[in-house]
């Protein structure tokens, strides 16, 4: 398997607050990564680091490696380029104040495609991957901000997905939306792991089972267990927290 | 003999009593205000007419119009304004956008907060000191112009930063994830759903540079004159200036000349808030998030 | 469930490996917005050097500190002997303020507390509007409305000869001061928790007992700092007292005598004294004092409004 993403010796401290500390985690090519844990234990941090969010936030330290086909993420100074090859999904759905047409086509605008055919192109696509077109494709130019929660979660896969990443990163993408939508977003991460590589945070056990390949295991920023799913959910772990984890003792 | 219930009613009434003090209270400090506003109607518009706006000042400014100290103002507010609105939305977004570094964010303020607080005569002595003389700008509308700017820089720093900072956390994020740069993301998404709460912050600032005296007093604004400015490094005369001299420096002013006087420079700024009031609710109601 | 998902469109998608630079462009606009940022530092520090650049001579020349702060007399146009005391001046600029702080401070808290306690939501977002409006008033509009309207009334109801004094000056800038404490104070009300409300309202305690037993404690910093930034816009003021105090030099003794502000004096004198001269010059000092006293004012404000959110 070829490894996508290899992270060494990851840190990352806000203050005097430890986040992260010394993680080392690789992520294969098409594979799905599902990473549990309870609340507060660095697994939202660890996707920001992946696409150098963590950037943006002054008072955090990252120390470590990240690879990205065996090149470090932080080689070119510009993070812009980093962010169009990894996709990010925020736990709230967030439907920029735009039209539904201009937020999926905001990626592309951004990087400079103008080409209007192309624009039109890539947002069908984009659509129909995140099983949205068919709900807005005859109210393309309205506001995305008055679409429902579970739409705009949709949409703000297909944003995610505008700039054709090689990985996509979803954070917690259902705990604002209804069972419904999420399984029908389930289904489409199902058809997108045949192309791209998904690293997933959850807090639903079940999800990650449904839809992982292997699943980590996160507490107070290290991770204790990693495996592939039938081993991990099959009882075959190295720490008896994870174990207590999954069912349900605590988190 | 302890009454409970009496005691109860008792501070019923005292609860009352004190919310009827302070409605009253209220009610009366703004009283005046409107009366204040009440009477310049009632002495200024009988003497307010076409001609009164479009004439200029005769007989050693005793009677006449007003022509050129509206143009004058209208010179002033305007090259003021196209001078501290970009400086001060810029300053704005490196406050809300840029600054990371807590120490100098913390200066930052303070020196905002302080230009807000100094005196305007001070900002004249400013003005005075660095356009006038330094850059030897001379008295003129330019010099005059850039003494208000400054004066009017933290209004517009200040209601742009409330604006900007409106705008949630989340957009640009989102923003960022999908690979847009900083500047990107303040060109699409920070600024133009701020604009409605800048737009309603310059209006006010022009509000408050239409009515400023003190700073204009040595750097640009004349008594008077009996030509209209040509260009920038001419001296203008205004409004504000204007109803300080009439009713101060000239003897034998019939009082409805200054009233009529007081109450352009009034319903001028009034106005001019008004549209800004008006455009805050209509962006408010139309908020796109 | 059925979901297809298409192939990727066979566009060619060049912007998509293309690799992100920064264009001269973009630099420029970045370091213009990191100017821009600077410039209120960049402004308050010219403030303070091109004051103190005009005011240096005097400082280091015909400056008596012993005269400056304790004579009356402020004889700078004199041909026999030119004097620089601003004490009667000081003492003015401080009835004046005092006086109006006065009147003011107390009415406009408690017009603070109606607006934001007792006030239904509909009435507040007017009464904010006319406190708007209020603010807006010109300062010359306030020293015409001192001299019109005023002034007969003080001769009228006090029976004194001239109108243009102390209490005059005080009312208008009371006047004048109100939508600032008012507004400011309301936010330093409205800051605090409605839990502290609630908390307290449960245990049976009145409106009048949570606003002062809960609210005034709880909201003492930024009431304080509302009061300071009365007092420093009323320090600040120009034209408004220059029309209304009867600008003569002398210390009252009653608030039915006319005084002097420090911004007046200035405002009056700077236009007939020569450039450069030493009178000139001792306005510019005039100048600096006030700068360090609106500094020394809005620095305690904002440290009693920062003092509050810790």
């Amino acid at each position: 398997m070829i490894k996508k993403i290899q992270i060494q010796d990851l840190s990352v401290n806000y203050g005097n607050h430890n986040v992260i500390e010394g993680l080392n985690l690789d992520i294969y090519e098409n594979e799905v990564l599902a990473i549990i844990g309870p609340a507060n234990s660095g697994k939202s941090s660890l996707l920001r680091c992946l696409n150098r969010m963590m950037d943006f936030n002054p008072k955090a330290k990252v120390k470590g490696k990240i690879l990205l086909d065996g090149e470090s993420i932080y080689d070119d100074e510009d993070s812009t380029t980093l962010r169009r090859r990894i996709g990010m999904v925020s736990p709230l759905p967030v439907g920029l104040p735009m039209t539904i047409k201009e937020n999926v086509t905001y990626a592309p605008r951004m990087a400079g495609c103008k080409d209007q055919h192309e624009l039109d192109a890539i947002m069908e696509d984009c659509l129909k991957k995140a099983a949205l077109w068919d709900e807005v494709k005859d109210r393309l130019d309205t506001l995305a901000t008055k679409l429902s929660g579970g739409q705009q979660q949709r949409l703000t896969i297909a944003r995610a997905l505008s700039h054709h990443p090689e990985v996509l990163c979803l954070d917690e993408f259902s705990i604002a939306i209804d069972p419904v939508t999420t399984m029908k977003i389930e289904a489409v991460l199902h058809e997108l792991k045949k192309h791209i590589t998904i690293v997933m945070v959850t807090n639903v056990i079940n999800q990650a089972k449904r839809l992982g390949d292997r699943t980590a295991m996160m507490l107070h920023g290290k991770i204790l267990d990693l495996n592939t799913n039938d081993k991990i959910f099959g009882g075959e772990v190295k720490d008896a927290r994870t174990k207590d984890y999954i069912e349900g003792l605590f988190g | 003999m302890f009454n409970p219930s009496l005691q109860l009613i008792k501070k019923e009434i005292r609860q009352k009593n004190f919310e009827n003090i302070l409605s009253t209270v209220t009610f009366f400090l703004f009283l005046p205000a409107l009366v204040i506003i009440f009477m310049l109607f009632l002495k200024g518009y009988p003497a307010l007419s076409w001609n009164f706006l479009t004439q200029d000042p005769i007989h050693g400014m005793t009677a006449g119009g007003i022509f050129p100290t509206i143009v004058g103002t209208f010179w002033l507010v305007i090259i003021s304004v196209l001078v501290s609105c970009p400086l001060g939305v810029t300053a704005a977004i490196y406050l809300s956008e840029y600054a990371t570094d807590n120490k100098m964010n913390r200066l930052i303020r303070l020196a905002i907060l302080n230009l807000a607080g100094v005196p305007s005569i001070v900002h004249a002595l400013f003005g005075l000191g660095a356009f006038v003389l330094f850059l030897k700008m001379g008295t003129s509308i330019l010099a005059a112009s850039f003494t208000l700017a400054v004066m009017n820089l933290p209004v517009i720093i200040t209601s742009t930063l409330e604006s900007l900072q409106a705008v949630p956390m989340s957009y640009r994020e989102a923003s960022w994830n999908v690979g847009a740069s900083k500047l990107q993301t303040i060109r699409h998404i920070v600024l133009p759903n701020s604009i409605p709460g800048i737009l309603t912050g310059v209006v006010f600032a022009v509000g408050r540079s239409a009515g400023e005296t003190a700073a204009i007093l040595f750097t640009g604004v004349a008594f008077y004159l009996p030509f209209l400015p040509q260009t920038v490094f001419d001296q203008c005369m205004s409004l504000s200036m204007h109803l300080f001299t009439i009713s101060t420096q000239v003897v034998g002013v019939p009082d409805s000349y200054p009233f009529a006087t007081a109450l352009v420079l009034i319903m001028l700024i009034l106005s001019v808030n008004s549209i800004a009031v008006g455009l805050r609710y209509y962006f408010r109601t139309r908020r796109k998030w | 469930m059925e979901m297809k998902v298409t192939q990727a469109p066979s566009v060619p998608m060049e912007w998509r490996r293309r690799k992100a630079k920064k264009h001269l462009s973009e630099k420029v606009i970045e370091s213009m917005i990191k100017i821009g940022g600077f410039s209120s530092i960049i402004f308050i520090i010219a403030i303070l050097f091109f004051i103190l650049k005009e005011a240096f001579p005097f400082l280091i020349g015909a400056f008596d500190f012993k005269e400056f702060f304790s004579s009356t007399e402020w004889n700078p146009a004199s041909v026999v002997k030119i004097k620089y005391g601003t004490l009667a001046i000081l003492v003015g600029t401080i009835m004046v303020t005092a006086l109006s702080m006065l009147i003011a401070v107390p009415l406009g808290i408690a017009c603070a507390f109606f607006i934001s306690e007792f006030c239904s939501p509909k009435l507040r977002e007017t009464y904010k509007i006319l406190i708007e409006f209020l603010a807006a008033i010109p300062s010359v509009v306030w020293g015409f409305i001192a001299i019109m309207m005023i002034n007969p009334m003080i001769i009228e109801l006090f029976n004194v000869p001239i109108g243009l004094n102390i209490l005059n000056a005080s009312l208008i800038l009371a006047l004048m001061s109100l939508p600032l404490i008012v507004s400011v104070g309301e936010d330093a009300l409205r800051a605090v928790p409605e839990s502290y409300r609630e908390a307290a309202e449960a245990m049976g305690a009145t409106k009048w007992e949570v606003a002062t037993r809960v609210l005034l404690p709880a909201a003492k910093n930024g009431l304080m700092a509302a009061a300071l930034l009365g007092v420093g816009r009323a320090l600040g003021e120009t034209m408004a007292v220059l029309m209304a105090t009867g600008h003569a030099i002398q210390i009252p003794e009653s608030v039915f005598e006319p005084g002097r502000t420090l911004t007046a004096t200035i405002a009056a004198e700077l236009g007939e004294s020569p450039k450069g001269g030493e009178h000139y010059q001792a306005l510019f000092a005039i100048g600096l004092m006030l700068f360090i006293i609106s500094f020394i004012v809005n620095f305690s404000a904002d440290y009693l409004i920062r003092g509050r959110r810790k």
